[in-house]
């Protein structure tokens, strides 16, 4: 256990050098970011910003720097702003993080049933209509559904309002947004990771035993699948967040994905690389700790 | 018997996704999903391929005098516009017809980028092992852990947008699934007899891998890029969306949503209808793509 701790821990480590490494070079992709941001500015002007922000220097000195600077927390000012761009990024993070969990909240009180559902009814009507429902909702570009939503129940209706997300009904259409989006993974996960269960040994000498059939799919089967569904929908944390960086640019939803979107606009580098670092971060630990809880929660794997 | 061998052991090889070929064939040529798809990808492509022919309109040409005209169905529309024109009085049929050309283009090119980049790792990956393995697969981590939209998004704004960066940074962003699964494919396949058979009679690795190991990974390799391509198509129209596509050059799906966005109170059609073409072609390609998986593939889910 310890053992594998440490693999995990160091894993975790590394990946996170990884990520300062792709993160820094955002700035650098472009060979010259001064002759991207102020294309017009005369040699000497962008001589002296390119000392000031310290680009002169050796990559690899700019990258130590970069290093030991986003460990504190240091991105540097944003361009436009004028103000620490790693500060304007955490502000903002509430609200990411907020419509992202009430999103999970919604698709899983929807996916879970429906899933379980789908995979004790194989191959019926209503496992067909799942999966239709699964085939279209994959098919959709997320900020179309944002925007087809606004349409019917803000504009056509007037029940919601059509942006932002000062109130609770603001953040309806969003939460349901990006719940769209995620719902149709999570019933593919439920319904697979079922499938795997249900025809097990244990599950067919529990329902032999005489357990009524809702027990043994709660009790017997889901606790079984549960483990891989956490998994892998652990692993998905990067698309959800990519979701909620559209969602937050169809509702003008004040939160870290419209900010990066603005920031890259703008060719606000500081703001862009805080931003995608957490992100990244936020995804690494995510994943980091969704392994460690594999793993406790696995005794097959946990007594070895 | 120690020419003859080789020859015959590559014969087989070669006769068994061939043998099976034509079953698998059929079991997809015969199921409503997969026909009903390829009719709508067909459409696509033969509007994409003929799109100066059969657009009614120029996608580019603005008449103010015809602003917000609306679908033909509805009362103050034209037939002569039957989609409707957009703020600026553009013909909004042709320029979805026209649209499904970058759409179509950018999700085929980036697959194939991803498909080299991707393949050859995979295949490295698992063929090598030990530590370029290892650097490989944390390369993989890496690249996961990331918002692939973001990065993306971050990318073509700094590399400067235009179709190629499009491209290449969208066909970078999905490398990483070929690399698992190819990967996975040769750990299994590495340890076959008939691998076993060709290392022992001489045959050096790169053949291995080019002439007995690779064929066996065709027909995954084959299902997951028509999936992988209806990500792409997705991918581009979000960044499209967001605003660092390819440029005003060429009207693209992701762009007429997002300009769609802000006339969403005054003209419904703008948004929805580039939407339905997004939906018909990525729900089209996830078809033909799940019915090929079970035709090719029986093992997967």
């Amino acid at each position: 256990m310890s053992a594998f701790l440490i693999r995990r821990l160091l894993r975790f480590v590394v990946v996170c050098f990884g990520v300062s490494l792709v993160t820094f070079s955002i700035l650098h992709a472009s060979g010259d970011p001064i002759a991207l941001i102020m294309p017009e500015a005369p040699e000497a002007d962008r001589v002296q910003l390119r000392v000031a922000l310290g680009l002169s220097d050796p990559l690899p000195t700019q990258f130590v720097r970069f290093v030991t600077n986003a460990a504190r927390g240091n991105f540097g000012n944003s361009f436009f702003h004028r103000e620490p761009a790693f500060r304007l990024v955490v502000e903002r993070m509430p609200t990411t993080l907020g419509l992202t969990c009430l999103a999970v909240a919604l698709a899983i009180a929807v996916a879970l049933p429906v899933g379980i559902y789908s995979a004790v009814r194989r191959n019926t009507v209503s496992d067909h209509a799942a999966t239709a429902v699964v085939f279209l909702g994959q098919s959709m570009p997320v900020f179309w559904i944002g925007i087809m939503l606004m349409l019917l129940f803000a504009v056509q209706w007037r029940l919601l309002p059509v942006s932002g997300w000062a109130t609770w009904s603001s953040m309806v259409l969003p939460a349901v947004t990006l719940g769209a989006f995620t719902t149709p993974l999570f019933m593919r996960i439920i319904r697979s990771s079922m499938l795997e269960v249900i025809n097990l040994d244990y599950v067919r000498t529990a329902r032999a035993k005489g357990v009524s059939e809702w027990l043994v799919i709660c009790r017997h089967a889901l606790r079984n699948a549960a483990l891989p569904i956490v998994t892998v929908i652990g692993l998905q944390f990067g698309l959800l967040l990519s979701g909620a960086v559209l969602t937050e640019t169809v509702f003008a939803v004040p939160g870290v994905g419209r900010l990066i979107v603005g920031a890259i606009r703008q060719l606000d580098f500081p703001i862009v690389q805080a931003g995608v670092f957490l992100f990244a971060i936020i995804i690494v630990s995510v994943n980091f700790l969704v392994d460690v809880l594999y793993v406790y929660l696995n005794p097959t794997i946990r007594l070895r | 018997m120690a020419v003859t061998l080789p020859r015959g052991a590559v014969a087989y090889e070669a006769s068994g996704p061939a043998a099976s070929g034509s079953r698998a064939w059929r079991r997809f040529a015969l199921n409503p999903a997969a026909i009903v798809g390829s009719l709508i990808l067909l459409v696509v492509v033969g509007a994409a391929l003929a799109a100066p022919w059969v657009a009614p309109h120029d996608p580019a040409k603005q008449s103010l005098l015809r602003r917000f005209t609306p679908p033909m169905w509805q009362t103050g529309g034209n037939a002569a516009y039957p989609l409707g024109t957009d703020q600026v009085g553009r013909d909004v049929l042709s320029r979805i017809v026209h649209g499904a050309r970058i759409s179509l283009l950018v999700g085929v090119s980036a697959v194939i980028v991803s498909l080299i980049v991707g393949v050859t790792a995979g295949l490295v990956s698992g063929f090598v092992g030990g530590t370029v393995d290892t650097v490989i697969g944390t390369i993989v981590d890496v690249w996961l852990s990331f918002p692939q939209l973001l990065l993306a998004l971050a990318f073509v704004a700094a590399l400067g947008p235009s179709l190629v960066t499009i491209i290449v940074v969208l066909g970078l962003t999905g490398w990483e699934r070929y690399a698992r699964v190819v990967r996975a494919e040769v750990m299994a396949l590495r340890e076959k007899e008939f691998v076993d058979a060709a290392r022992a009679i001489g045959v050096g690795r790169t053949r291995i891998i080019v002439r007995h190991v690779l064929p066996n990974t065709v027909s995954s390799i084959v299902v997951m890029s028509t999936l992988q391509v209806a990500q792409a198509i997705l991918a581009e129209a979000a960044l499209s969306f967001l605003g660092v596509g390819s440029g005003n050059a060429y009207p693209t799906w992701g762009q007429m949503i997002s300009l769609g966005r802000d006339f969403v109170t005054v003209a419904w059609w703008l948004a929805t209808l580039p939407g339905f073409a997004i939906l018909l072609t990525v729900l089209a390609i996830n078809l033909v793509g799940d019915r090929l998986r079970d035709a090719l593939d029986p093992r997967a889910t």
